[in-house]
């Protein structure tokens, strides 16, 4: 095993690979290596940011949601308040309109009456004029005797 | 299986494994073979890494990207743990030495004949796959990491600190021989040990796969018929497979110590003692 000039040589071969791998490997890779972590860096950040916005927009809706919530129920008591007042106003129309058309009925059934005992007057008159006519033919002046039998009917 | 070699015998095969394809002359001489793997294991790290680097994207990695990126952060969190100082370079300084010290450390894993075998029958005589069993290499890498600490010793206190760390400390101007012995001495045993732990522990690794392989050696694949090539087969086969998954830890552990040792000595390097 001898010393020679083989060492020389692979002393610069040696050199010659070092720098072919400081110039044309390391640094390349490196900043590959580099610019894959800070990428990677910045999405852990930015997944980290998106979750917490994610939770900010939970709560958020669930937020709106109660209060939508609120405003239904609020607006559902308003519409029950309204359907009660309305049934309760038609109640009353009703009672209303039914008082009105008992009392035109009865104001009806007291005109007919009336007409009715009017009718029935002239014609209780009539007839008794008659019968007394038929009866006293003779001797009862129908004028005269028609008069004081007229008022006699007018006070049934 | 091994083949026979051409001087024949254990002794003749083990020789053969450990001899270098050379050329040039006394100190001008090259090792073609460790030069040629470890260029060629080089140029694959550095191919497939840049394959990777040149379309890398922040976005959505591909597999091949994802394990390049996993080696990078692998060893950029040594780095960062160990050295605090401003530096382009120590980070993919020490990607390179894991990557390329462990791609030639895996060439023992590959089966000790197969390759020089191929080489012989292409005329090649002599073939040593494993660049980290030789000591040029490991000197070499780590003779280069040696002129870095010095570079990054004057770079982080200048040339007066670093003179004065090795004329007065650690006992004062009045030992200053001692002084700088002591520092020659600290100084030296970082690029030793860093050699030749790597090339120990690998040169010792593949001298073991060489001896398993001596179980066939001479048989051919007809003579295994008989019981006793046929049990030396399979002898050889279980202490190959034991050896070889215990290796791939000790290939592993090595680039990382190596790399793991230089980013500490360039880290004490850049410090005030």
């Amino acid at each position: 095993m001898n010393i020679n000039a083989t060492l020389l040589a692979q002393v610069l071969v040696f050199a010659a690979l070092v720098w072919f791998t400081m110039k044309f490997i390391w640094p390349q890779v490196i900043e590959a290596i580099e610019k894959r972590n800070k990428e990677i860096a910045d999405g852990l950040e930015a997944a980290a940011r998106g979750r917490s916005e994610l939770d900010a927009a939970q709560d958020r809706i669930e937020k709106l949601v109660g209060e939508a919530r609120g405003q239904a129920s609020e607006i559902i008591d308003q519409a029950n308040g309204r359907a009660a007042r309305i049934v309760e106003e038609a109640r009353e129309e009703g009672e209303r309109e039914r008082q009105r058309l008992v009392d035109s009925a009865h104001a009806e059934i007291k005109r007919e009456t009336s007409r009715a005992r009017d009718d029935l007057r002239e014609q209780v008159a009539a007839l008794a004029i008659a019968g007394a006519e038929k009866i006293l033919r003779r001797e009862i002046d129908g004028r005269a005797h028609g008069e004081m039998l007229k008022s006699f009917a007018g006070r049934i | 299986m091994a083949s026979e070699s051409s001087s024949g015998g254990s002794a003749g095969y083990i020789e053969h494994h450990l001899t270098n394809l050379t050329a040039g002359e006394g100190f001008w001489t090259f090792h073609v073979d460790s030069l040629f793997y470890s260029v060629l294991l080089g140029v694959l790290f550095a191919g497939s890494f840049y394959f990777a680097a040149r379309r890398a994207t922040a976005g959505v990695p591909g597999r091949w990207q994802s394990f390049v990126e996993m080696m990078v952060d692998f060893v950029n969190t040594q780095v960062k743990d160990a050295y605090h100082g401003p530096s382009k370079l120590l980070a993919p300084l020490a990607l390179t030495i894991f990557c390329w010290v462990f791609l030639m450390n895996f060439m023992d894993l590959v089966p000790v004949d197969l390759l020089p075998r191929i080489g012989e029958l292409m005329g090649i005589k002599y073939m040593k796959v494993v660049p980290s069993t030789d000591l040029n290499i490991t000197f070499g890498l780590s003779i280069a990491v040696f002129l870095l600490i010095i570079v990054f010793s004057i770079r982080a206190k200048g040339l007066g600190g670093f003179g004065r760390e090795i004329f007065f400390k650690p006992f004062g101007k009045w030992l200053l021989p001692f002084n700088v012995t002591l520092k020659v001495v600290e100084e030296l045993a970082k690029p030793m040990s860093l050699a030749l732990r790597l090339f120990g522990n690998l040169y010792a690794g593949e001298l073991i796969f060489i001896l398993i392989a001596l179980f066939t050696l001479g048989n051919t694949l007809t003579s295994l018929v008989t019981s006793a090539a046929a049990f030396s087969f399979l002898v050889q086969f279980v202490l190959g497979l034991a050896w070889a998954l215990f290796h791939i830890l000790v290939i592993t552990l090595q680039a990382f110590i190596f790399m793991m040792l230089t980013i500490v000595y360039l880290s004490m390097a850049s410090e005030e003692h």
